[in-house]
């Protein structure tokens, strides 16, 4: 292993940890909007939160798709070919979600509600499809000698799995819920905390829970025991510091722990897979291995030298775009609406 | 139904409706920063109006186009896996560039162009649209890169089993990507004032009872439209050309196909206007006009025109008769090319003198366009022409590089994902066909919808009920 591959598969985790940091509340506010608001003002209220910002978020994931082709081809080839069904029904959401914003803006008001849906659903469906990806991936899946998965419908959704897709759903839910709190003003800001407060402890199990399927089904506590630890104590420590931070209405903190929550998920799945980039159940000599996955040195170098040009300046003006949108969103005054 | 087939007709149908908003989102935002342009520099508010207006449009196809793309960057991966092996090490690259340098200045700048209207100073929002511009333009550079390198490969190894990058300065150097980037850009700023100026046409046409404001925005959207449509549909048939120039020496076959040319002409090549190829006896009926196709090519009176048949010879020569035990045949698709090509140039040349003509009759006060309404009725028609066209150009693109992925270097049969079965990809299909047929049907509908509004009250709406306010007084 060189040091540019090293290096690229971190940059692979640092893009799918932005993606679910930053899209993760899109996620979860998209799930909100179903089940947090009372009424059409409420929704609209929640919508606009994210409205200017979640195009951007959602940018993350087509760099990390990229970026993986880009650097990991055959990790990109067997991924993506192998998770067929699940990755056509995540691009499923992600389509009904995307276009909802646009289309219940300017559809017929009684056909509102039939995006708000759609957004609800295509967040919900990807949030959860993507846990369960990620999960049964660490698990191990049935790689032949030539990389390819011929896998079943319970290689793909088992427990470890389906306890995995919950808890991501869950805690993408909570960050939405962290961030439309720090984001609105009035009784939304109240009852998005109030359901966090009262979710987190559902959480808990779910941390639990998968955290004991992890270390059974997984190869994980066998291969780094402590840095499994770590990033385990990590997922639950900031999950309890985030709940913490809702009784004390530190609003910001709360964001910030529900985020380094997910980043520490995503950091347990990157740390397990570690010199590996998909586990082979047939055999470990079928492993993909970052060494050979990977794409020539002469790419890397050309992807290094873009990115040290380019995200510099990506990081700059998101976070200006962040700072002029940092005021909070308040529910429309009487007489406004139309 | 084998694999292949279906992953080609996905490849086909995704990339087919995704195009349909890309050259339109590009174009509009082209020309809506052209419209705001107009209005910071000359301040007056119908301006304003227009781009806002008209600024709705390019929203919605933009969502539809960011929707569809994804789809796009996962297809690779899961239909043609072994492509992905091959080519990653190359194709990759410029599909990440796309999204870090394109896809987030887009994303971004569009939340804070549409969001800050009044909100910060007219200058930094005219930068916020011409920035949309900016990641729009850059973002078609970079897929085209990976386009011509499949058409032409360079500044590459072939090494470990696959193709590696050995120059990257040679992928941006393609000749192939200086014509196909040309044509593609042009052809999309084609494509944005074409719809816009036929909307403004549509709304002349359908409502009788404008107020006089808002009839002066459509007549001058029509007319900013008109100049626009004569520098780029003139533009589009130079660059068109240049690039045939280029094809008949580096993909003679597919040059030949859309000039259904079986058999090498002699010094004067006749030019077979329409006609009908029979694939199977290589007859081709049709009608002739005598050297025009020597002119068309080397816009001279002599030069003979390489047949496919012998161009298929030497292909054969050249990559041999057999490919992974496949039997290989470097025919394309002779009728879906030479229509394809037709339809391209005569619509080119049916804007372009649609173009002087509308511009001749809307000289200042000499408006005589607008009492015609069968004239006004072609330029509203012409708003479909462009999805035509541009579909009418990738399948000369892409079908006459048959049987090539990547030219000369892997074939279609091999890109394919082993492991997927007809089922999966069955099921895609089906889901795809559904849902793009559900995301056209509303997208049409939304526009309808939205194009009941003048530009006038629209403006006056947005202002009285800011709904949903980022920056509303109680704010923090």
């Amino acid at each position: 292993m060189s040091f540019l591959q090293i290096l690229w598969f971190i940059l692979i985790g640092v893009l799918f940890s932005g993606f679910f940091f930053l899209d993760g509340f899109d996620f979860g506010v998209g799930m909100a909007v179903k089940t947090l608001a009372h009424n059409e003002p409420e929704r609209d209220q929640i919508v606009s939160t994210i409205g200017p910002v979640w195009d951007g978020n959602e940018v993350w994931l087509i760099t990390a798709g990229g970026a993986m082709f880009a650097s990991f081809p055959y990790w990109y080839a067997t991924l993506f070919s192998g998770y067929y069904l699940i990755l056509l029904l995540i691009l499923v959401g992600l389509i009904i979600r995307g276009v909802s914003f646009e289309f219940r803006a300017k559809c017929a008001p009684y056909q509102k509600n039939i995006w708000d849906n759609a957004m609800a659903i295509g967040s919900v469906m990807a949030t959860f499809l993507f846990g369960v990806m990620f999960i049964s991936m660490i698990k191990g899946m049935p790689i032949d000698a030539k990389g390819n998965i011929s896998a079943s419908f319970f290689d793909y959704f088992n427990w470890f799995s389906i306890v995995g897709g919950i808890a991501l759903t869950l805690l993408c839910y909570l960050h939405g819920l962290n961030y439309i709190t720090i984001k609105t003003k009035g009784v939304i800001s109240d009852r998005a905390q109030n359901y966090a407060q009262a979710l987190y402890w559902v959480l808990y199990v779910g941390e639990v829970v998968f955290a004991l399927l992890l270390i059974f089904q997984t190869d994980f506590m066998r291969v780094h025991p402590i840095a499994t630890l770590i990033c385990l104590v990590l997922i639950v420590g900031f999950s309890v510091a985030a709940h913490v931070a809702t009784f004390i209405n530190k609003q910001g903190m709360a964001l910030a722990c529900s985020g380094l929550t997910l980043i520490s998920l995503v950091a347990l799945i990157f740390c397990g897979l570690f010199p590996r980039v998909m586990i082979s159940s047939i055999s470990s000599k079928y492993d993909l291995l970052i060494h050979s996955a990977s794409s020539s040195n002469y790419t890397l170098i050309v992807m290094t030298v873009a990115t040290c040009i380019l995200v510099p300046c990506v990081l700059a003006y998101t976070i200006w775009a962040y700072w002029i949108f940092r005021k909070r969103i308040s529910m429309p005054r009487i007489g406004e609406v139309k | 139904m084998d694999i292949t087939s279906l992953a080609r007709f996905q490849f086909a149908m995704t990339t087919i409706f995704h195009f349909f908003f890309v050259p339109f989102s590009i174009g509009t935002i082209f020309v809506v920063a052209i419209m705001e342009s107009m209005y910071v520099h000359t301040g007056k508010p119908e301006y304003k109006k227009m781009t806002k207006f008209w600024a709705n449009i390019f929203l919605l196809s933009f969502a539809v186009g960011v929707v569809t793309g994804i789809i796009q960057e996962f297809q690779f991966g899961m239909n043609w896996s072994d492509y992905s092996r091959f080519m990653g090490d190359i194709f990759g690259a410029p599909l990440a560039f796309e999204a870090l340098l394109s896809f987030f200045i887009e994303s971004t700048f569009i939340g804070l162009w549409m969001f800050t209207w009044d909100k910060v100073g007219k200058k930094l929002h005219l930068f916020f649209g011409w920035m949309i511009v900016f990641g729009t333009m850059t973002s078609a550079l970079w897929i085209l890169t990976a386009n011509s390198f499949m058409q032409h490969p360079v500044g590459f190894a072939l090494r470990n089993g696959r193709a590696e990058m050995a120059d990257f300065g040679a992928l941006l150097k393609n000749p192939q990507l200086m014509y196909e980037y040309g044509h593609v850009i042009v052809g999309a700023l084609l494509t944005g004032t074409t719809i816009l100026t036929g909307l403004a046409a549509f709304q002349l046409l359908k409502k009788r009872n404008l107020s006089d404001i808002n009839k002066k925005i459509y007549r001058k959207t029509m007319r900013l439209g008109l100049i626009l449509m004569l520098i780029f549909s003139a533009g589009e048939i130079a660059v068109g050309d240049m690039q045939m120039q280029y094809t008949l020496h580096d993909q003679p076959m597919k040059f030949a196909a859309t000039e259904a040319v079986y058999k090498t002409t002699g010094e004067k090549a006749p030019w077979t206007v329409v006609a009908i190829a029979n694939p199977k006896t290589h007859e081709v009926k049709g009608i002739d006009i005598p050297d025009m196709l020597s002119i068309l090519s080397y816009h001279k009176t002599t030069g003979s025109v390489k047949g496919m048949e012998e161009i298929n010879k030497e292909l054969e020569k050249k990559y041999g008769t057999h490919i992974d035990g496949r039997k290989m045949d470097y025919y394309v698709p002779v009728n879906t090319l030479f229509w394809s090509f037709r339809v391209m140039c005569g619509f080119a040349a049916l804007l372009f003198l649609m173009a002087i003509v509308g511009l001749i009759m809307t000289r200042k006060n000499k408006e005589t366009l607008y009492n015609h309404r069968w004239l006004l009725w072609i330029f509203a028609l012409l708003t479909f022409s462009p999805f035509l066209v541009n579909t009418a150009g990738w399948l000369i693109t892409e079908l006459g590089r048959a049987p090539w992925t990547v030219y000369g270097l892997f074939t279609i049969d091999q890109s394919v994902s082993p492991n997927v079965s007809v089922a999966s990809l069955l099921t895609s299909n089906i889901v795809y066909f559904c849902l793009f047929t559900v995301l056209a049907i509303i997208m049409i509908a939304l526009v309808v919808r939205f194009l009941h509004n003048d530009p006038d009250e629209y403006d006056k709406a947005q202002e009285a009920s800011k709904v949903v306010d980022p920056f509303s007084k109680g704010a923090i």
